[in-house]
């Protein structure tokens, strides 16, 4: 039972990575109806970010005293903000002229500015994983047998705030119900009045930026990242989406929370083996009793 | 001075074209009506009014002002609005959301509600279904939420494309006297309508397009009594 609850709390903290991903995913797949591939690799680049932020600041190690939250909030929202903006960027050179294109094409294109964003990145920290500072202390929290680290409980807290203020952003402001239209409907959204370039844009904008707190988070977590990170993570993400059902924000955090429980189960009571292959094995056979996810909507989006 | 004026446009789908130099005007306070076979290019003439299709030459003058570069979204703000074919109500949104989605490009919140009555008042239907997801409703429903959603904007000029499409013969009565009701509010409307002759009837004016091209035009009692109209879209003798 204790193992149980310990590693309750191993997967929400990996979950929570896994979710703040997935919303990437799922929100660009909402709008534009593409598989971002070049999403995990923003991931990537926010840990990395992250860590240049953190050495321009001087920090090495754990941060105690006020110091430890200036130092937390600057660095994930600088990493938010700079993962924002390689997002708007990539959007506007690569995908934003293929909008009309066949569907394969910004596939391809997505596939193409993954491996640009990894050499570069591989050009920029070279090929070896780099160790990330610690920064949170732990003073762990010990609950009888189940002992939860610090920054577990970060991970988990951050994720669900961010995951509450974006929820409450799509559903209860202008900006967020232009958003939804765009993804409904484009040329009924241009009709109101909604300049979808502009939506799309901030559509990239904000789950780039939810990559670039993962990004952080992860450096935290895991105490190291190199240019690869995002691949598996990405891909893991990506399958909690789907999990999740495409295009639904709810769907991607309770997938995403749904793939670290599997992976940290699996990891406890199988073995760390064989946590992809009860992950995936998972993600079949929902799809196989619910194609569209275990959130998604049945309403056929042509009348 | 004519409140919509389009010169001499031309619209082109890769290399097919769908309107070679089209003009007509629609004066403030109008109903006109653009009628003709499928294919003719009447959706296409109100998709480049409204910016969803790029002209390739010619003008569209809005009260004196050229409007054929402009994007969809500030046509919009420019004071013309366009109920689609086809509805598109955005179907995973309440019909609540829907007509607040009309009303994007305004910001006086009092003026909003005020509309939101006025509309809901012309479709008491759409207060019943207030917090309904507008898919899962009737096409005779979604098309009372399109038009209602077009007037929330408070255009000047309405543009509807086969309002009556689908709909059963009474639904089809109502949206005639629906339209009526508007223009006599003060909307002018540019109407197109496979239903000629019931468009022609609560038309001033009327353009007969025959692919990409206006072949006729009139007056819409004249073009009723035509010959060759009546031969060939209202189903010879009336």
């Amino acid at each position: 039972m204790d193992v149980f609850l310990q590693q309750l709390i191993n997967g929400l903290s990996l979950g929570g990575i896994y979710a703040l991903i997935a919303l990437g995913y799922t929100m660009v797949y909402g709008i534009i109806e593409l598989i971002n591939f070049a999403h995990g690799d923003v991931y990537t680049l926010g840990t990395f970010f992250s860590l240049a932020i953190l050495t321009l600041l001087g920090v090495t190690g754990v941060v105690t005293g006020p110091a430890l939250i200036l130092v937390v909030a600057v660095t994930i929202i600088g990493a938010m903000i700079l993962c924002g903006l390689t997002g708007v960027i990539i959007e506007r050179l690569a995908y934003r002229r293929l909008r009309n294109a066949p569907k394969l094409a910004p596939l391809i294109t997505a596939i193409g500015m993954s491996f640009i964003l990894e050499n570069l990145m591989l050009y920029w920290r070279g090929p070896s994983p780099v160790s990330f500072p610690a920064v949170i202390p732990n003073p762990d929290v010990v609950l009888g047998s189940v002992t939860i680290q610090t920054k577990q409980i970060m991970v988990i807290v951050l994720a669900i705030v961010l995951m509450l203020v974006l929820q409450v952003f799509v559903y209860n402001t202008k900006l967020g119900k232009a958003m939804r239209a765009t993804a409904q409907d484009k040329d009924a959204a241009q009709l109101m009045g909604i300049n979808i370039n502009t939506t799309i844009a901030l559509t990239f904008l904000i789950g780039s930026a939810l990559a670039g707190a993962a990004g952080f988070v992860s450096g935290v977590y895991y105490g190291s990242t190199w240019f690869l990170n995002g691949f598996a993570a990405g891909l893991k993400a990506f399958t909690a989406a789907v999990l999740g059902g495409i295009g639904n924000l709810a769907g991607a955090m309770l997938g995403g929370f749904l793939i670290g429980l599997t992976e940290a189960m699996t990891t406890q009571f199988i073995s760390d083996q064989w946590s992809n292959v009860v992950v995936f094995t998972v993600l079949v056979l929902v799809l196989i009793f619910r194609p569209s996810g275990l959130l998604g909507e049945s309403l056929p989006n042509k009348v | 001075m004519a409140l919509l004026e389009v010169d001499g446009l031309v619209a082109r789908y890769g290399r097919i074209t769908a309107l070679d130099g089209i003009s007509l005007t629609v004066d403030e306070g109008e109903i006109v009506t653009l009628i003709g076979a499928n294919g003719a290019g009447k959706t296409t003439t109100l998709r480049a009014i409204s910016g969803l299709v790029r002209p390739a030459a010619g003008a569209i003058r809005f009260a004196g002002r050229d409007t054929s570069k402009l994007a969809p979204n500030d046509v919009v703000r420019a004071g013309i609005s366009h109920a689609p074919e086809g509805r598109h109500v955005f179907p995973r949104m309440t019909v609540r959301e829907n007509l607040e989605l009309g009303a994007y490009t305004r910001s006086v919140t009092s003026e909003i509600a005020e509309d939101l009555e006025r509309v809901l008042g012309i479709f008491p239907r759409l207060k019943e279904r207030y917090t309904q997801k507008a898919g899962t409703m009737s096409g005779g429903e979604q098309q009372m939420l399109a038009i209602a959603r077009a007037l929330m904007s408070r255009p000047r000029v309405l543009l509807l494309d086969e309002p009556s499409l689908g709909l059963s013969p009474k639904l089809v009565q109502t949206i005639f006297e629906v339209i009526r009701d508007i223009n006599r509010r003060g909307t002018t409307i540019l109407l197109i309508e496979q239903n000629a002759r019931q468009a022609l009837a609560v038309a001033s004016r009327g353009y007969v397009l025959e692919v990409g091209r206006i072949a006729h035009a009139g007056a819409a009692a004249e073009l009723a009594a035509s010959e060759a109209v009546r031969a060939a879209y209202l189903g010879g003798a009336a």
